[in-house]
């Protein structure tokens, strides 16, 4: 296996580690804390009085246009980064090529913002 | 497959590092969470005019113990009404989050678990995974606080995940590379205008990128003033109200703990990490002082980052949106053109 792909392999068996520590300590809990059941513990907490509906009740969410503005810079920043490590190779042909991409999207958010669409209502 | 062969048993690849890992977590992280922890709420408390723990051993210096010790023996309540399968994922997923953070961070010239060329892409990435934990323990619980509470963290996750990625380009492009070790070397050897006496801590030169950093850092630790997805006043305590005992505790120590990994991360990109000035990258001793230095290092942002939660009042949640998209984003995109203009040019 090369020294890539066992790289990824410690991160995996790095989040498995952590995983069986969590779930060794809540089995620990388990095991020492008591279980004294009643109904009224198991009501879903509302400031103390009986709960209306259900907990899963529809909500205005108010954000797409930010999770979609999310996702399109998101996207430009992975462009960005492969070149943040080469500036020096390509030069000011790079930085005119980069400022012109950064300006294209500065001006989508500049056009995001006088839609108004960046006011959280 | 590389093996290893520990008293005479032959041990897989997979089988040594779990090994490696838990020896690291039980040995060092433990001890150096129970003293961040300590120095935190000592911190937080002289902030504030009171003593803080005091009960606990020395000091209070055995708090952390008697919390995991109290949280252990409590009863283990879940909502009847709630979707239980997700309710008893989401701490998993919040804490394995964190865990995997220390995967990648470099604590020495040897000691370091990955040495990946996309290090800081791949922590960048890992952070963000725990905010899908918090929206699943919000829809699990079947309350409404909680819904409130998971959809917020998850709206500010999205506001501030940008700010903190284009802070980072500013040091990429210093550096020139995405590896951990790289940019720790690249700071220690760099210069500043040809002044190369103490390295170049990006601090110095990326100071205005070290700002938005600590900025996205503290949204996306849901600390006050941004910490509208527990704000206690309006919604209770957010996605963790229907959590009880131990599952409670989990929550509460992944924030300690990823305020921690993301003090870490800040000081590797921006303090210079392990390295000290005058002392060679290369210098066998690094092994043992590096990690000591890097805890220092990290102590001292995490200071950062707590003070600003003590000083300040909760934003609205509005203003959290609008600061993030009008002048962060805008500010770290500047920065990133001035950084290539300076780089290219100098």
């Amino acid at each position: 296996m090369s020294d890539f792909l066992r790289d990824y392999l410690t991160v995996g068996i790095f989040g498995l580690t952590g995983v069986a520590l969590v779930g060794l300590l809540l089995g620990l809990g388990s095991v020492l804390r008591p279980t004294r059941a009643q109904p009224q513990k198991y009501i879903n907490y509302e400031s103390g009085v009986d709960p209306v509906g259900t907990g899963w009740g529809q909500s205005n969410v108010r954000y797409y246009v930010f999770a979609l503005l999310f996702v399109m810079f998101d996207v430009e920043a992975v462009f960005i980064f492969p070149f943040a490590t080469r500036v020096d190779a390509y030069g000011w042909f790079g930085v005119i090529e980069m400022g012109i991409f950064i300006f294209i999207l500065a001006l989508g958010l500049l056009y995001a913002w006088k839609k108004k669409v960046l006011r959280w209502l | 497959m590389i093996s290893l062969s520990v008293l005479g048993v032959e041990l897989a690849y997979w089988q040594v590092t779990s090994l490696r890992v838990l020896g690291v977590l039980v040995a060092v992280v433990l001890p150096a969470g129970a003293f961040v922890y300590l120095f935190l709420f000592k911190m937080m408390s002289f902030m504030q005019s009171r003593l803080g723990p005091m009960e606990a051993g020395p000091f209070g210096s055995m708090q952390l113990l008697a919390e995991v010790g109290k949280f252990l023996q409590k009863e283990d309540i879940v909502p009847e009404r709630a979707d239980r399968r997700l309710f008893f994922i989401a701490p998993y997923i919040v804490l394995a989050s964190t865990f995997l953070l220390f995967s990648v961070m470099p604590f020495g010239p040897d000691v370091y678990f990955t040495n990946l060329d996309t290090g800081i892409f791949l922590a960048l990435g890992l952070s963000s995974v725990s905010v899908i934990g918090i929206l699943i323990a919000g829809w699990a619980s079947a309350n409404k606080y909680s819904l409130i509470g998971g959809i917020r963290a998850a709206g500010q996750l999205i506001a501030y995940e940008l700010p903190m990625v284009l802070a980072v380009v500013g040091v990429v492009i210093q550096a020139g590379t995405l590896n951990l070790q790289g940019i720790v070397a690249a700071q220690h050897q760099g210069e500043i205008f040809g002044f190369s006496g103490i390295g170049n801590p990006f601090l110095l030169t990326q100071f205005v990128a070290f700002g938005v950093f600590l900025v996205a850092t503290q949204a996306e630790l849901t600390q006050t003033p941004f910490d509208m997805p527990v704000a206690e006043s309006e919604i209770v305590t957010g996605y963790m109200t229907e959590y009880s005992g131990l599952r409670f505790l989990l929550f509460f120590i992944g924030e300690f703990a990823t305020a921690g990994a993301f003090a870490a991360i800040a000081a590797t990109l921006f303090l210079g990490g392990w390295a000290l000035p005058f002392v060679s990258l290369d210098d066998n001793s690094m092994n043992f002082i590096g990690p000591l230095v890097l805890f220092a290092k990290m102590l001292m942002v995490g200071f950062l980052i707590f003070w600003a939660r003590f000083t300040f009042p909760r934003f609205r949640e509005d203003q959290l949106q609008a600061f993030a998209w009008k002048y962060l984003i805008p500010i770290a995109l500047i920065n990133i053109l001035v950084t290539m203009i300076l780089k290219v040019a100098f």
